[in-house]
């Protein structure tokens, strides 16, 4: 079943064109790697899938439902409630601890402090980050401060995971650790994962990739078996 | 289906498929654009062409000398063409240091106005499937046997890169090699 959708999307940056009728259909549980070269367009049409960026002309369709033609405050609630980031850089508040970080996306949904912060503990396990919750950003290596941002990213139990270079700070082998956590705990719950990258080793990880080149969504290349 | 090795005769065939040419001409352009160090030695190049006439993929007309001293020009035929293109089409079986035979591809599809970019585009895709596989193999086996994945998975890339870059330059590698 198709959860996310991508129908001719184009998308400019002023008179920059980044995507020039990008389409791309998306199963539920489905992993699919994004690949492309640099300024191809495809965290444009990460954003533009997420409903971050709305497209000039196309449609977004999300489990059954126009994405893109929904107000700014109703796609913020989707991205809430039902998605998920993990992003290269910068996305832990430093102000708060790891834990605080991770149950942030639990609070700004309604839940109580103490509540979210339980829930946010159990990723700690989960994710090999025991200890670590008193922490603040500045305080956890690379590889720790992105388990935290994976965790932050799935506490909600979203329906998309979406994950923007997300191994792109990381030495190969922290790289490898981060998508093992990534893919095995998606694949529990059935997440579906939209991975932008233009690691080969990480595209790997997903159940197949597409190819973002000059704005458009080359057709995979069909193998004889 | 993936094509197994490195063929002097389907290289030799994608050239007579540019143009009609002599045995000698033909190892001088094998050579200038395949040989890399490497030159193609004529009696090679004689038996090649000998057992492609016999086969049917050439045909020899008795035109004239060209740059060398042979006299017999060899035309590719329908059937030579169309092995030609059955062999670019195919991806190259994922295994490392296969790089010579992608590259005798792209160079070729370039030179004979085919789509070089989807041949890429379909030996990146069989190179990400091999890379899943191996990816598997590293989840859910030993450390030991994780290492020999990992060995391959780090070549694949290598492979990868290649194409990436490959890609990123057909514009102007199209220009190199068709004057």
């Amino acid at each position: 079943m198709t959860i996310l959708e991508a129908r001719d999307l184009e998308f400019s940056f002023g008179s920059t064109p980044a995507l020039r009728g990008a389409s791309l259909e998306i199963d539920a549980g489905e992993i699919v790697a994004v690949m492309g070269p640099s300024g191809s367009g495809k965290s444009t049409l990460l954003h533009c899938l997420a409903g971050i960026l709305v497209p000039g002309a196309g449609e977004v369709v999300h489990d059954g439902r126009r994405l893109d033609s929904l107000s700014e405050a109703r796609r913020s609630a989707l991205r809430r409630e039902q998605f998920g980031f993990v992003f290269q850089f910068g996305q832990l508040v430093p102000e708060l601890t790891a834990a605080e970080n991770v149950a942030l996306p639990l609070m700004l949904g309604g839940v109580r402090r103490a509540a979210a912060l339980r829930s946010a503990a159990g990723w700690f396990d989960r994710l090999g980050l025991e200890g670590l919750g008193e922490r603040r950003s500045g305080e956890l290596s690379g590889g720790q401060a992105q388990r935290v941002a994976l965790a932050r990213a799935l506490v909600t139990s979203p329906q998309v995971l979406f994950a923007d270079e997300p191994t792109g700070s990381l030495d190969s082998l922290t790289g490898e650790q981060v998508m093992d956590l990534m893919v095995g705990t998606a694949r529990e719950a059935g997440t579906t994962v939209v991975l932008v990258t233009h690691e080969p080793r990480v595209a790997a990880y997903a159940d197949r990739e597409v190819v973002v080149r000059d704005g458009r969504v080359t057709a995979p290349a069909r193998l004889a078996s | 289906m993936y094509c197994r090795l490195m063929s002097v005769p389907l290289t030799l065939l994608g050239l007579l498929e540019r143009e009609p040419s002599h045995g000698y001409d033909l190892k001088r352009d094998y050579d200038a654009f395949f040989g890399r160090g490497k030159p193609l030695p004529f009696g090679q190049v004689y038996s090649t062409l000998g057992r492609l006439a016999r086969d049917g993929k050439v045909v020899v007309s008795e035109v004239g000398p060209g740059d060398g001293p042979d006299r017999k020009r060899y035309l590719i035929t329908e059937r030579g063409a169309t092995e030609v293109g059955q062999w670019l089409i195919e991806p190259v079986e994922p295994e490392p240091h296969l790089q010579t035979v992608l590259f005798a591809k792209v160079v070729l599809a370039l030179m004979l106005d085919r789509p070089a970019e989807e041949y890429l585009d379909t030996q990146r895709a069989a190179h990400l499937q091999r890379m899943r596989e191996l990816t598997e193999i590293k989840r859910s086996s030993s450390l030991v046997d994780g290492l020999l994945a990992d060995h391959g998975l780090f070549h694949l890339e290598a492979d990868l890169r290649w194409i990436e870059t490959t890609g990123a330059r057909l514009d102007a590698l199209r220009k190199a090699v068709r004057p």
